[in-house]
């Protein structure tokens, strides 16, 4: 470990992409790497996509501007494994088995669970069929179109497992969005952080990190789990095999897994996503308690999309949705 | 300059005719050539080959066969609606408008503001249009919630109005103020009723400017996307809309190469229009020949 922050050192620069700084926490996370190693960060392109970021990597290849690490959806990330070196992190074990590549190619880091956030108006809610009463007229909006935004398709899905489907199948969540289309209530802004700050969409299903009051920025704002509807999505993390700065690539990891009060796993926490190590945590006490307590509660088990599971969703969506909502 | 060899006085040594730079034609048109040659014929020449190569590289047509599922028929279908709605409103009401402000005083402060106004909402378009419509008539809008404002085309189609109807103002206006008044007085004098001047005079003068205007709001229509994504960014109605799922989608549905496909069927579509209309064209204009 030594001698790694001193090789990091030396190289002196760190190439991240796609690392907006509200987002889970990754301006506390930069600057803290920055002060802690004295190593410099230059953060391209903060509101790219996963898709933008394999794209520099293949673009600026054997540049020193080509990003050396990744914090990507797995979606790309299982399709571009040949774009990334192999690395295990010091807690590598306290990551559970289903969320890591076991050759070390990517590996999860933090996400959380699909949520439904409303404005306090509404009362309190506790279940996705309440969505089809009338008082939510124009009022539920997804992140996105289902075809292409990930947040959207799980949205669907959670919506799917809430009324007795499972992740082999989507068809009831895109039934659920008929439904509510056919009532009115299908909200068609897509969902934002000024969207809900200016009442246009009182109503977002979206990843629960994306989705609390503190992230959102609005105090009258409550988020619930659908209970039987725990739906899980991670991030990962990979490093371009081809990294200008493969030493402080791997110390940067190193920093990210580190269970430390002030590493990554618990400034993540701060910002409200769920740390891919935060069970192990739990057990050994490191982890931050109260903003633990923060999160929404999880009613059940989670279930996590397999890769074919996924595409079968999407390519489900591609057939169906435009058809159902329209 | 040329003048001058004539007017030289005998004697004197003549004004050699090579001073003046000789050059080939068509170098006048090369800057021209070029340009629609790098913003035109090249990206349509890169649509149309990798609409006819499979995701993998290899050509064939596999990924043509995208143009016949039901799926995508139903986009094509949509934007067709939504085109033709917008550029028909678009076209009857600003011809209509045009033709009251061409009555006026020509010079008048009425006319003036007019042009510059439809000048202006004639660009007006995109998120900001899209998010103006949204706060007045939208599910929680200022003055009402228009039931029927997510309801395809129709939502769409009111928004789209509102910057064809100025563009049909501009470029149909030259058209109406060529009608001569001695034309109109002229079949007055004859006995001709107002319906048998616009049906045996006026009409058939303002047909294929009418036609060629109508031709240019639907194209405006067709190539729209930042309005229609602001309106509604979580169901695909449209063409362009699904091309941009087939770029960017992050769920494991990009697809470049279906992304050119549909884009050939817009160029398809667009040609099969262009044939129509050159048709009508020709047909409108024949009492010209």
């Amino acid at each position: 470990m030594a001698k790694l922050i001193a090789a990091a050192k030396k190289e002196g620069t760190l190439n991240v992409i796609a690392l907006p700084p509200t987002w889970a926490n990754y301006g506390a996370i930069i600057s803290t790497f920055e002060k802690k190693y004295g190593i410099k960060i230059n953060s391209a392109n903060p509101d790219g996509s996963s898709q933008d970021e394999v794209n520099a990597v293949k673009q600026e290849n054997g540049t020193a501007a080509a990003p050396d690490v990744l914090d990507i959806g797995m979606a790309v990330a299982l399709v571009n494994t040949n774009l990334f070196a192999p690395y295990k992190v010091s807690t590598w074990s306290d990551i559970p088995t289903a969320q890591k590549s076991t050759a070390g190619l990517w590996y999860q880091d933090y996400g959380g669970y699909m949520s439904v956030g409303y404005s306090s108006k509404f009362g309190t809610i506790t279940s996705m069929s309440q969505l089809l009463g009338p008082k939510f007229k124009g009022a539920v909006a997804l992140n996105g179109n289902p075809t292409e935004a990930n947040a959207a398709l799980n949205g669907v899905m959670m919506a799917s497992l809430a009324n007795g489907g499972s992740a082999a199948s989507i068809a009831k969540g895109v039934s659920f969005f008929q439904e509510l289309k056919s009532k009115g209530n299908f909200d068609s802004v897509q969902a934002t952080g000024a969207t809900i700050k200016a009442g246009t969409t009182p109503v977002v299903l979206n990843w629960d990190y994306l989705n609390l009051p503190s992230y959102v920025g609005v105090s009258n704002w409550k988020v619930f789990i659908p209970s039987g509807a725990v739906l899980g999505g991670y991030y990962a993390q990979a490093i371009n095999k081809n990294a200008p700065h493969p030493a402080a690539a791997r110390l940067w990891e190193e920093f990210l897994y580190s269970q430390a009060a002030t590493g990554g796993q618990n400034l993540w926490l701060a910002g409200g996503a769920r740390p891919v190590e935060q069970s192990a945590m739990t057990s050994n006490s490191s982890i931050n308690s109260a903003d633990a307590a923060k999160l929404p509660a999880v009613p059940g088990t989670p279930v996590f999309l397999t890769q074919s599971q996924a595409t079968d969703a999407a390519n489900y969506l591609m057939a169906n949705w435009a058809k159902a909502v329209s | 300059m040329v003048a001058a060899t004539a007017t030289t006085p005998a004697g004197a040594r003549p004004v050699r005719a090579g001073r003046r730079l000789r050059l080939p034609a068509w170098v006048g048109t090369a800057p021209f050539l070029a340009y629609v040659g790098l913003f035109l014929l090249l990206p349509t020449g890169i649509i149309v080959f990798n609409a006819f190569r499979s995701p993998s590289g290899a050509l064939n047509l596999s990924s043509l066969k995208l143009l016949f599922s039901s799926t995508t028929r139903s986009y094509f279908i949509g934007s067709f609606q939504l085109c033709l709605i917008s550029s028909a409103v678009g076209a009857v009401l600003g011809a209509i408008l045009a033709y009251a402000i061409a009555s006026g005083n020509p010079d008048g402060t009425v006319r003036r503001l007019y042009i510059a106004v439809s000048g202006v909402l004639a660009q007006f378009g995109g998120v900001t249009l899209a998010f103006a419509f949204v706060v007045l008539i939208g599910p929680v809008g200022l003055l009402t919630h228009a039931s029927w404002f997510y309801t395809f085309p129709w939502g769409i189609a009111v928004i789209y109005t509102y910057f064809q109807v100025p563009l049909m103002v501009l470029v149909f206006l030259p058209a109406i103020d060529g009608l001569k008044v001695q034309w109109r007085e002229a079949s007055d004098s004859l006995g001709s009723s107002a319906w048998q001047y616009w049906r045996y005079v006026g009409g058939p003068l303002l047909a294929p400017a009418f036609l060629g205007a109508a031709l240019l709001l639907f194209a405006n229509a067709l190539s729209a996307f930042a309005t229609v994504v602001a309106w509604e960014n979580q169901i695909a109605y449209i063409v362009p809309q699904q091309i941009y799922v087939a770029i960017n989608s992050e769920v494991g549905l990009s697809n470049v190469n279906q992304a050119d496909v549909l884009a050939l069927g817009m160029i398809i579509m667009v040609a099969i229009i262009m044939t129509g209309y050159a048709f009508l064209q020709r047909r409108a204009a024949r009492w010209l020949r």
